[in-house]
């Protein structure tokens, strides 16, 4: 039987220290977080194609989109990070209480984003602005603005996607914070989950100045 | 993310202490003999063994469409399979071989056995992420064998548009989402190879000991990080867009065909480094141990890996030379991929001073490793030719490109796959395998492969162009068909003998004792099979990799040791 002696109960089998388990840890999901700008990357660029191939129509297009929600949605899941950044330090200082509520506080805000998105999705549908078979538009650019609102869907739909897996992994710490899984001598899962939730976030700022304020930038030069 | 927090005893995993009458710690292959010990196992061997399962299983179903596309093209006229059949046919040999087997092969079979026994670790950092990229690797092979039996998917591997989003009415959706999950194993796999790479050395292991076979595992997984989810994406849009009936990639509907072929190109480009760089990782380990030298120019061949990974993801474009992209784009392109000649030629240079007075001996793998050597340089000097604007614009989409990729992927990473499954199957079943068997089936391989592919340069060149059932009676390609399809069965004969003597070897093969080839290297030091946690105490590293020269007698006495 040749598993080794560890005195930290904290530390899986495959690590000798919870140094080394702490460090596997964070750069793994830093690696992941590089896969996810690769994958978002392709969406990218594709909008930068299409924008500077097209940019009279993503700038009309643009001005369908609603400002204010996507303002309040920034807003939202800006204070979500900083409420997740809170819950990181709870569970590093061994703060039981704090962690279960900056956890809570930060699932709470991603529904709300979740639900903000939900109306504008709405809106999009009554409009007829969803593209495909429900696209009423009616304008010489039609295709163009069509295609804006076809990288629209699939960029914030995707980025949904990742909230809602967020969504999933943060109710998940929470029960274990519940349970009290997390002090100062283990809070891995929370540390990586901070980091893909600022990811999350940190993708959202770049989205909604390229999709909801082009169409303000400027207006008079068009 | 490793969440394991149970505090453990026989190392937190209950597979290994349920029942301590059949488990046997010391031995990975026996600890635990039910179903649900290999299904839920979180031992990196073992998952290395079911991939090797499943990916044999993908080979030979590749190998099955390859086959009937080799007994089509016998004659000239289409007399075996319609021409719609015929490019499901293609299609699915491009489909299945690429993603389902040549890209998980070396990385995911013996990547995942032997990554953690090579640095001295007791598994690989998260060892539950790699099963579950394995259980994504399979979800994803059903949908696509779905899609196969279905009635298959015409589009071409590539799923070029607009055919793929617009024309095509095979099983392009089912076909497409197989191969975005399967792309998710593909980048699991690589994250963890890194992180394992990175974080779970033993002592004394420095990256500049390690075996070279790391560097180039962890120069492919950087390739799968940021390679595979650029495809990942492609496939997405296409998907997308077949639904919606959308035009993001329609020029009627003022989309971009072209945007498709980047972001395909961007990905399925350095995969052809996702597939070449294992196995040259794979020569690096076998050509030192039979040559019982320390490797030439051991930096070089560590550093040049990553350069390939590096300049590999600039160099898309010479897939696009007649798409009309800009002639200045491809004057670029062109250049950058000569560039990755470069650090190809430092390996094939230093394998060769290697082998300079050294103590070469002609076993089974190594007969492997000089097929691949000879076969994969041929086909790197083609792509040099196909690199070239004004010779690609000549032999585009012919015969040519055929047997130049086939050249490298088949003569270059298969020759390896098989030369490493025969160095290491004794670490992996401590039994050998049949010695003679194994050399008639390299020289099988050998001769089969370029009786296949060697008539396929001079078709092309003659302006035979791929995908097509037919051709014209008079053109004389016949005789070359029909050569091609002759080395094609030798070939699949000369991968037959291993799938059955290997078996065999399981089995009833000659205990093998824990190093047969008396080669340097942690994997070697350990049991063979090693036990569970690899080793009895982690091993603490002090010699440089392939110290062959302490072997004392085994080291010829011309043999120089280059420091490294």
């Amino acid at each position: 039987m040749s598993h080794p002696e560890r005195a930290n109960p904290y530390v899986s089998h495959q690590f000798e220290t919870a140094t080394q388990q702490r460090e596997a840890s964070i750069l793994g999901m830093w690696i992941f977080l590089a896969t996810e700008i690769m994958f978002f990357g392709g969406l990218f660029l594709a909008y930068t194609i299409y924008y500077n191939m097209y940019t009279d129509a993503f700038k009309e297009a643009s001005q369908h989109l609603d400002v204010m929600l996507g303002g309040i949605n920034t807003g939202v899941l800006i204070t979500s990070s900083l409420t997740m950044a809170m819950a990181v330090w709870a569970a590093q200082t061994s703060r039981q209480k704090l962690l279960v509520l900056f956890l809570s506080l930060t699932l709470v805000l991603a529904f709300v984003f979740l639900g903000v998105k939900a109306v504008e999705y709405m809106h999009k549908f009554h409009d007829g602005l969803v593209p495909g078979a429900l696209f009423t538009y009616d304008s010489p650019r039609r295709d163009q603005v069509q295609l804006f609102f076809f990288i629209y869907f699939v960029m914030t739909g995707l980025h949904g996607v990742h909230i809602l897996i967020g969504i999933g992994v943060i109710a998940a710490i929470l029960v274990m914070a519940i349970k009290g899984k997390f002090h100062a001598q283990y809070n891995n899962p929370v540390d990586v989950t901070g980091l893909y939730w600022h990811f999350v976030d940190v993708i959202w700022i770049f989205l909604f100045p390229l999709l909801y304020l082009i169409g303000r930038y400027l207006p008079g030069a068009h | 993310m490793s969440t394991n927090v149970q505090p453990h005893n026989g190392g937190g995993n209950p597979l290994y202490t349920a029942n301590p009458d059949v488990v046997d710690m010391s031995n990975y292959l026996r600890a635990g003999h039910t179903l649900r010990s290999w299904l839920l196992t979180v031992d990196h061997k073992r998952i290395g063994l079911l991939y090797l399962i499943s990916i044999t299983f993908m080979f030979f179903l590749g190998g099955i469409f390859a086959g009937l596309i080799r007994l089509e093209l016998m004659t000239p006229e289409g007399d075996l399979v319609s021409s719609s059949t015929y490019n499901k046919l293609f299609t699915m040999h491009g489909i299945v071989m690429v993603f389902f087997f040549l890209i998980p092969s070396i990385p995911a079979v013996l990547g995942n056995f032997l990554v953690p026994l090579m640095i001295g670790a007791r598994d690989m950092a998260f060892p539950r992420l790699n099963l579950m990229s394995w259980y994504v690797y399979i979800i994803g092979a059903i949908f696509t064998m779905y899609a196969i039996v279905a009635g298959g998917v015409d589009t071409t591997w590539r799923f070029y548009t607009p055919y793929s989003t617009s024309f095509a009415n095979t099983h392009v959706m089912m076909t497409a989402l197989g191969i975005f999950i399967m792309g998710f194993s593909s980048i699991l796999t690589g994250l963890n190879f890194v992180v394992t790479i990175h974080r779970m050395r033993a002592p004394g292991m420095t990256w500049f000991r390690m075996p070279l076979f790391l560097w180039a595992m962890y120069a492919t997984s950087i390739i799968q990080i940021l390679g595979t989810p650029v495809v990942g994406i492609a496939i997405l849009l296409v998907g997308v867009e077949r639904i919606l009936g959308v035009g993001v990639f329609n020029p009627d509907l003022g989309g971009d065909p072209i945007l498709f072929q980047h972001l395909f190109w961007f990905y399925s480009h350095p995969a052809v480094y996702i597939m070449i760089l294992p196995g040259m990782g794979v020569v690096s380990e076998v050509i030192t141990c039979f040559s019982r030298k320390q490797i030439f120019g051991y930096p070089f061949i560590a550093v040049s890996s990553l350069l390939i990974a590096f300049v590999g993801f600039f160099v898309w474009g010479h897939h696009m030379f007649v798409t009309g992209q800009s002639p200045y784009a491809g004057l670029i392109f062109s250049a950058l991929s000569f560039l990755v000649a470069i650090p190809s030629a430092i390996k094939v240079f230093n394998w060769t001073a290697t082998l300079y007075r050294g103590s070469v001996t002609f076993s089974t793998p190594m007969l492997y490793v000089f097929g691949f050597i000879g076969l994969f340089t041929i086909g790197g000097l083609t792509g040099l030719m196909l690199a070239t604007l004004g010779i690609d614009m000549h032999v585009h989409d012919t015969y040519f490109v055929v047997a130049h990729f086939h050249y490298v992927m088949v003569g270059g990473m298969l020759l390896a796959y098989m030369a490493a499954l025969h160095f290491w199957w004794p670490k992996m079943t401590g039994r050998m395998y049949p010695e003679g068997w194994g050399r008639l089936s390299a020289l099988m391989v050998f001769m089969g492969f370029h009786l296949t592919f060697f008539p396929q340069f001079i078709l092309g060149y003659l302006g035979m162009p791929r995908h097509y059932h037919t051709y014209p009676d008079e053109a004389g390609y016949q005789i070359l068909h029909v050569l091609s399809t002759a080395g094609a069965t030798v070939l699949g004969a000369g991968f037959l003998l291993p799938a059955i003597y290997f078996a065999w070897s399981f089995f009833y093969g000659k205990p093998a004792g824990d190093n047969p080839w008396l080669a340097k290297g942690l994997e070697w030091e350990t049991t063979s099979p090693p036990p569970v946690f690899n080793f009895e105490k982690t091993p603490i590293v002090t010699e440089p990799a392939y110290n062959y020269s302490v072997h004392g007698d085994e080291v010829s006495e011309g043999s120089h040791v280059v420091a490294p």
